[in-house]
């Protein structure tokens, strides 16, 4: 009962990667661009946490760890070339 | 168990602020409101499945990384979304139309054609 709602709650994460793409796909500007893959960065993480409590392989965390400090970064680079260039 | 269910619900709480998040991001008129809408509810979220996993875990090492990942989030997210913002509005990013207060002065190229500012009305 518990892993069929934790796997109801990775599949409606998914569901928000993709609903966020959709904003990526027909954003007006490039702003709009850039927070819509920063939202889906964020929630890919979250995936990668839930799929590390669903496989039992709590390594999976550090991989989260690391994947936001470079989507951190990415937003720095990309806010800093949408200021005054790179 | 019933940490076993906390946990469970913890991650439905995540998942739920996950997908207020995304409905946010495509929803909302205008950058500004997305960024308000993506920034706080996708820092829950996943501040919520990452203390989910780590009451899951119950294990040094794991509950560390989990309260780093979670101060990390905390810590960052607004500063990425401020410098989006503050881009964007030096670009020239025009606000929405039900806008009511415009409190960035400076005229930027955009001004001059359609963004709505309070001196126009």
């Amino acid at each position: 009962m518990a892993d069929q709602i934790v796997y109801i709650a990775l599949l409606i994460i998914a569901l928000s990667i993709g609903i966020s793409m959709f904003r990526f796909v027909k954003g007006p500007s490039i702003p709009d661009r850039v927070v819509a893959f920063d939202t889906a960065g964020i929630i890919s993480i979250s995936v990668i946490v839930v799929l590390a409590h669903s496989f039992g392989r709590l390594i999976y965390v550090d991989v989260a760890l690391v994947y936001g400090l470079l989507s951190f970064i990415g937003v720095l680079v990309a806010a800093r070339y949408l200021d005054r260039g790179l | 168990m019933w940490i076993d269910w906390i946990v469970v619900i913890l991650l439905s709480i995540g998942a739920f602020f996950m997908l207020v998040a995304a409905i946010g991001v495509v929803r909302l008129p205008d950058l500004y409101q997305r960024l308000h809408a993506s920034t706080k509810a996708s820092t829950l979220g996943v501040a919520f499945i990452l203390l989910a996993v780590a009451l899951d875990a119950r294990e040094v090492g794991v509950v560390t990384r989990c309260v780093v990942a979670i101060v990390f989030f905390i810590l960052t997210a607004p500063v990425g979304s401020h410098l989006i913002a503050r881009a964007a509005i030096r670009a020239g990013e025009p606000l929405d139309k039900k806008t009511l207060s415009n409190e960035w002065p400076l005229p930027t190229p955009a001004d001059k054609k359609e963004t709505p500012s309070p001196e126009k009305k």
